[in-house]
């Protein structure tokens, strides 16, 4: 075999071994994961029900509910990407094998896509346990969605998501104490930009040309599309996500890489307490 | 011992001529508030390594004593490529560990004072999770981690137990393990045995004996037990606030300044008592140099 495909070879074995670990770990939160899945079905009900208080006709009173409960679908996706992503370096200082993933012979490219691929496949899980159940409680009937088309474009926005965090998961590493609020931060203003619970057009305009160049717009506008009205994978909704996921990773593993020369460079690389 | 399969690759291509670690004029400087000057008084350079130069050939074990805050973990995590220096370099099979760190990485372990594992996984799990970052499969690891884990003298029954219920010799004993599973040709031992009961120390000590007598590794131990570096290594250093003050056999530093023990050797070379320093280091001292 060849150098090459060795490389090849044991970089696969790497991008597994994290999801592997998630896996693991996943096992053994599974309590705390039920309890989280509880708030979060309570939180989503919170919003959706706002579509019954708005005292409109049954159809419509149902068109709202769904448009809401794919915003909070979403979000509460998004939120366990970036969490995901922002925390890949939290939670290993935290649990102090920070040093032995950083010293081992793993790209950053595998070692943070791992990390996201595994995000990206709990997240569409619990998106799916939350959307169902919550559509479940208030009896919403979505007759025309196009699931097939919304989990496409989900899919495909997933590639900018993890991108985006990678570019929020260096902030715990330039700074231990505050980087993960950071993050979490950016998720905020990623999501009040992108429309998650109105149109993109009722933000002031400065606000809608910020929202040109986020993922989320994409995802919830194609999702709601989908979801709501029945629409197909639409290409306005395709060819932003298609540009931004080609240029949203190369671009966050630059930035993660100048902050991982950063840290190492002052002594920051390194374990808590 | 199953070897990592990309150990292997990597070794076959190494520098035959080179040797195990070679360091020149390394240097590292953090920044430290001084402790008395207030809270928001500015940061003042510090140096944790200061011009440091020395070898260690193959298969030789080095041990490197200090006290804390003496720099031997900056050492360490310079060799490990988790630390850039400030100037000279350092080299580890003649790989350099800013330029060529990728290389470094495949044959490079640690164990560290802290034993480091995600608290919630068993021992199984966790050795399993380091070990794929070393290209070791399902298939190899099902093996190859039962087998160091008895080697290592682990009991069976508490592999598939969580961390956090382990006692620290445990846990040092698993760090052991997963330093070992990926076959490293050069093992840094940054105080493997501090915290530990005497009889756990004793156990990671005969342990760290039978990996030089069986394996083919350069070892550079970082300790402040002088009795541990002394029966341990061939050569023995001190690093004293950065400085290497000496590395040679522990026969030529006692005649070299004319004493019995390493103790009177570290007063002879510094004017100060080995014991009353560790007493002087604080937390934060501790964290800048950690």
């Amino acid at each position: 075999m060849s150098a090459y495909a060795i490389e090849m070879r044991n970089q696969l074995v790497g991008l597994f071994g994290i999801v592997e670990r998630n896996v693991y770990l996943t096992k053994r939160y599974f309590l705390w994961d039920i309890a989280f899945m509880f708030w979060t079905i309570a939180n989503t009900l919170t919003i959706v029900f706002i579509a019954r208080a708005a005292d409109l006709p049954q159809a419509k009173e149902n068109t709202l509910a769904l448009a809401l409960l794919v915003g909070a679908t979403i979000w509460a996706f998004l939120g366990i990407i970036f969490e995901f992503m922002t925390e890949t370096v939290a939670w290993e200082r935290w649990e102090g094998t920070i040093e032995y993933t950083f010293m081992a012979p793993l790209s950053r490219l595998v070692h943070l896509f791992g990390q996201g691929a595994f995000a990206v496949l709990y997240g569409l899980i619990r998106a799916g346990i939350l959307f169902f159940a919550v559509a479940a409680f208030l009896g919403l009937h979505a007759p025309n969605a196009n699931y097939g088309a919304a989990f496409a474009l989900l899919a495909l926005a997933s590639i900018s998501f993890i991108g985006v965090g990678i570019m929020t998961s260096v902030l715990p590493l330039i700074s231990p104490e505050k980087g993960a609020q950071l993050g979490f931060v950016a998720q905020g203003l990623m999501l009040v930009v992108s429309g998650v619970y109105y149109p993109v057009s009722v933000m002031p305009e400065w606000m809608q040309w910020v929202a040109k160049i986020s993922p989320a717009t994409y995802a919830l506008r194609g999702c709601r599309a989908s979801i709501v009205q029945g629409a197909g994978l639409e290409w306005a909704n395709v060819w932003p996500l298609l540009i931004i996921a080609v240029l949203a990773t190369p671009i966050g593993l630059a930035i993660f890489k100048v902050g991982e020369r950063y840290a190492k460079k002052h002594g920051k690389l390194k374990r808590s307490g | 011992m199953s070897l990592a399969p990309s150990t292997i690759d990597l070794a076959s291509r190494l520098d035959r001529q080179a040797p195990a670690v070679e360091v020149r004029d390394l240097r590292k400087t953090f920044r430290r508030r001084d402790r008395n000057a207030g809270r928001f008084a500015r940061k003042r350079p510090w140096p944790a390594l200061d011009d440091v130069t020395f070898t260690i050939d193959r298969g030789e074990c080095v041990a490197i004593l200090g006290q804390n805050g003496s720099g031997k973990s900056t050492l360490v995590r310079l060799l490990s490529t988790l630390l850039i220096d400030d100037g000279g370099e350092a080299r580890v099979f003649g790989h350099d560990v800013d330029k060529d760190a990728k290389a470094i990485r495949r044959l490079v372990n640690r164990v560290s004072v802290e034993a480091s594992f995600f608290k919630k996984m068993s021992a199984a799990e966790n050795l399993s999770y380091a070990a794929r970052f070393y290209g070791m499969t399902p298939r190899q690891t099902r093996t190859a981690v039962p087998e160091i884990l008895g080697e290592v003298g682990f009991p069976a029954e508490r592999r598939g137990e969580a961390m956090e219920n382990l006692s620290r010799g445990m846990q040092q004993k698993v760090a052991l393990a997963r330093a070992l599973l990926t076959s490293p040709v050069l093992l840094l031992l940054d105080e493997p045995t501090t915290g530990l009961d005497p009889r756990s120390k004793l156990e990671v000590q005969e342990f760290i004996r039978k990996v030089r007598l069986q394996h083919d590794a350069t070892i550079l131990l970082c300790t402040h037990d002088m009795t541990e570096a002394e029966t341990l290594a061939d050569r023995i250093g001190l690093l004293d606030r950065g400085r290497l003050l000496f590395l040679e056999p522990v026969s030529d530093v006692k005649r070299r300044f004319g004493v019995e023990t390493l103790e009177e050797a570290f007063f002879a070379a510094t004017g100060r008592e080995f014991e009353n320093e560790a007493q002087d280091d604080d937390d934060e001292y501790r964290e800048v140099f950690a």
